[in-house]
């Protein structure tokens, strides 16, 4: 390792000590049962765990610029993913496409089979 | 003969390193769909939350400071190497693995409690994400440690120094993993 490298090692256990304490408080935080709170404490400080282990633990700023390019270009693979395929996972009610039948077909045996089960408690 | 991973460097560094990150960019793409699947269907299903309810938040707590720390000791190991101390590397990396086997054993013991509550993989959605994707991760943490074995015997008499670095990276990518799905599978309820 070159010795530019070496110049982010930096304080590993400092560091380390930065992760337990945002963990606590990703762990404390959604104890409020505040919606907004729960997705800043516990996701939002997941990201920055993350990128504290990224850059300080495995160096990501010692490395050639295509690397981080290469992270970034499997992170939006990711989200091309998510975009392609929540529309009709999360908006299943959409006018725009058709439903293929046998899952319309399922949907009714599941409508016929509830009706069924409340007349049966009644 | 030193092998191509050490003594090749057309990118601009060391083959073996490259290859780690080609490595973590693929995983990047698996575990990246795994859970873009499951955010997609939890955001979909309210009724999710109450299944992630049955989750034990102190146990995924626990397990996510037991791989930060072992974080810690892999890159303190990769320190080490860098520094010519074969034997502190493989000390290090030693602890590693007990974090490793740690984590494995913990899982092992949180299954068990689950699936003898009635929580198994075809119970529901849910708990089929849960399985695959903690499953996917725990398999990934036994094969490091396996890995990180053989890297380690090497280390301690001074040979192949530079795989403590490329171990110490899958680690941690590891670790990174796992920082997205304590908050996913534990605490979102």
């Amino acid at each position: 390792m070159s010795e530019e490298e070496h110049t982010h090692h930096g304080d590993y256990v400092k560091i380390w000590g930065i992760l337990v304490v945002l963990l606590v408080v990703s762990v404390v935080g959604p104890m409020a049962e505040i919606q907004w709170l729960t997705l800043a404490t516990a996701f939002g400080i997941a990201v920055v765990k993350a990128y504290l282990v990224v850059v300080n633990f495995m160096h990501i700023g010692a490395t050639p610029k295509f690397v981080p390019y290469l992270i970034v270009v499997s992170v939006l693979f990711m989200v091309l993913m998510f975009a392609g395929v929540a529309p009709d996972v999360m908006k299943s009610e959409g006018h725009h496409w058709e439903k293929p039948q046998w899952l319309a077909d399922e949907a009714a045996h599941a409508a016929a089979q509830a009706a069924g089960d409340t007349g049966a408690h009644h | 003969m030193r092998p191509v991973a050490t003594t090749r460097s057309a990118s601009g560094m060391p083959t073996g390193r490259l290859a780690i990150w080609w490595v973590i960019s693929s995983e990047i793409v698996i575990f990246g769909g795994l859970l873009g699947a499951y955010i997609m269907h939890r955001l979909a299903h309210d009724a999710w939350s109450e299944q992630a309810a049955h989750t034990n938040t102190w146990i995924g707590a626990f397990n996510t400071l037991v791989l930060l720390t072992s974080s810690l000791t892999a890159v303190l190991g990769h320190k080490a190497a860098d520094e010519g101390n074969g034997a502190k590397a493989a000390k290090m990396l030693y602890c590693t693995m007990a974090g490793g086997a740690t984590f494995a054993v913990i899982k092992a013991i949180e299954w068990t409690i689950e699936i003898q509550a009635g929580y198994t993989i075809t119970s529901n959605t849910f708990w089929s994400f849960y399985y695959t994707a903690a499953g996917l991760h725990a398999l990934h943490v036994i094969a490091g440690v396996v890995i990180m074995g053989i890297v380690a015997a090497a280390a301690k008499k001074n040979q192949e120094l530079h795989r403590v670095e490329l171990i110490g990276l899958y680690w941690h990518f590891v670790d990174v993993v796992w920082i997205f799905l304590f908050p996913l599978l534990y605490i979102a309820k």
